[in-house]
């Protein structure tokens, strides 16, 4: 299974102190979002990737423990519709 | 309708039809240092009957224009004066889109825009026309308008809305001839309108930058804290109402607000501590 963001130009991210405003072009959309939201966006608006990619991308250490938590945070950037499951 | 009223605040005109004279009236008064609008207006407000007999008969007000809000219910017409004034910030805030607008007050001094923000209770309007007394120059006390291409605040200095003890407060510092009739018994308790001075609406049309975003508190002892531009993005867009209807334009006016301006909670427990505060900051 695959995960994938718009490319870069359908959002629109500014980054405030810890938290992160997303404004998400196509929906027209802004998400408050905070760690590690936007370091996740920021791989897979370049790129699908599969969830140990991810984490090899964001320099995670590959157990059951970091993907548990990278899958429950994706699951909340797909019910916000900035990620989609492939 | 039979008796109109146009009048330009700042950059917005509005033309307010009435099928009574009487509101009419307590506009031209309230509004005597206002011009006219010049052009057709942004926006119309129509204060007219429930029904056609209650113009005559037991006679309530019914707020009208482009924008309505189907559950209001009419106000006497002993109100109509505050029936007019809602449509007008009722059209405005629903249908307004060159500005972000911001439900707070604004004053400015040497150039120093400061926008207080908070919720109806917190004390922006009772602050903002004291400053207006103690050297600041009026911009308003219902909308702040923010263009969003180069950040600046426009003037709205509309007769600010007093209400409840508040009423005293200001009575007790400015001269009788620049408060409107007091309309008791309001949905809003009594309520008198106060006129901005005459400088602050003679220089309505000069913009001033923002330079600090106040969230006032009435009622707690005297406090100071910063606000990290997070919480200010969170709550403006709770104090936006058309944050969302202004899409991206409204996104980069609000980020680049709070994160080039700072933002201060203040706590206060009168008004001589909130205007002590607001001097420090």
């Amino acid at each position: 299974m695959t995960y994938h963001a718009d490319p870069p130009e359908g959002l629109r991210i500014v980054p405030l102190d810890t938290l992160t405003a997303i404004y998400h072009r196509a929906s027209g959309q802004t998400h408050i979002v905070s760690e590690p939201m936007p370091e996740i966006l920021a791989v897979l608006t370049t790129s699908k990737c599969t969830i140990m990619t991810l984490i090899q991308r964001l320099g995670l250490p590959e157990d059951a423990e970091t993907r548990a938590l990278l899958t429950a945070r994706l699951d909340e950037l797909i019910t916000t519709g900035l990620v989609a499951r492939v | 309708m039979k008796h109109r009223f146009d009048v330009r605040v700042g950059p917005i005109s509005f033309r307010v039809g009435s099928a009574w004279a009487a509101p009419i009236a307590a506009l031209q008064s309230l509004y005597s240092d206002y011009p006219a609008s010049a052009t057709v207006p942004n926006y119309t407000v129509r204060i007219e009957p429930e029904r056609p007999w209650r113009r005559l008969i037991r006679p309530s007000v019914a707020i009208r224009g482009d924008h309505i809000l189907p559950d209001a219910l009419p106000l006497p017409l002993a109100q109509g004066l505050l029936a007019a004034e809602m449509g007008m910030n009722l059209q405005l805030a629903l249908g307004e889109r060159r500005f972000l607008l911001l439900h707070a007050a604004s004053v400015e001094k040497d150039g120093r825009g400061l926008i207080l923000t908070g919720e109806s209770g917190s004390g922006k309007s009772t602050l903002s026309a004291l400053l207006g007394a103690n050297g600041w120059r009026f911009m308003g006390d219902e909308f702040v308008l923010i263009e969003p291409e180069t950040g600046a605040i426009h003037a709205f200095p509309r007769p600010i809305s007093l209400k409840n003890a508040s009423i005293a407060v200001l009575e007790s510092v400015l001269p009788d001839n620049r408060f409107g009739p007091r309309l008791v018994g309001t949905p809003k308790g009594d309520i008198r309108h106060l006129k901005p001075d005459p400088d602050a609406i003679a220089a309505m049309d000069q913009t001033a930058m923002p330079r600090l975003i106040v969230f006032p508190r009435f009622g707690f002892d005297a406090a100071v804290r910063d606000v990290a531009p997070g919480e200010a993005f969170v709550r403006l867009t709770q104090a936006s109402t058309n944050f969302t209807a202004m899409g991206e334009r409204g996104f980069n006016a609000l980020t680049r607000l709070v994160t080039t301006v700072p933002a201060k909670a203040i706590d206060y427990p009168d008004t001589t501590s909130a205007l002590e505060l607001v001097a420090s900051l």
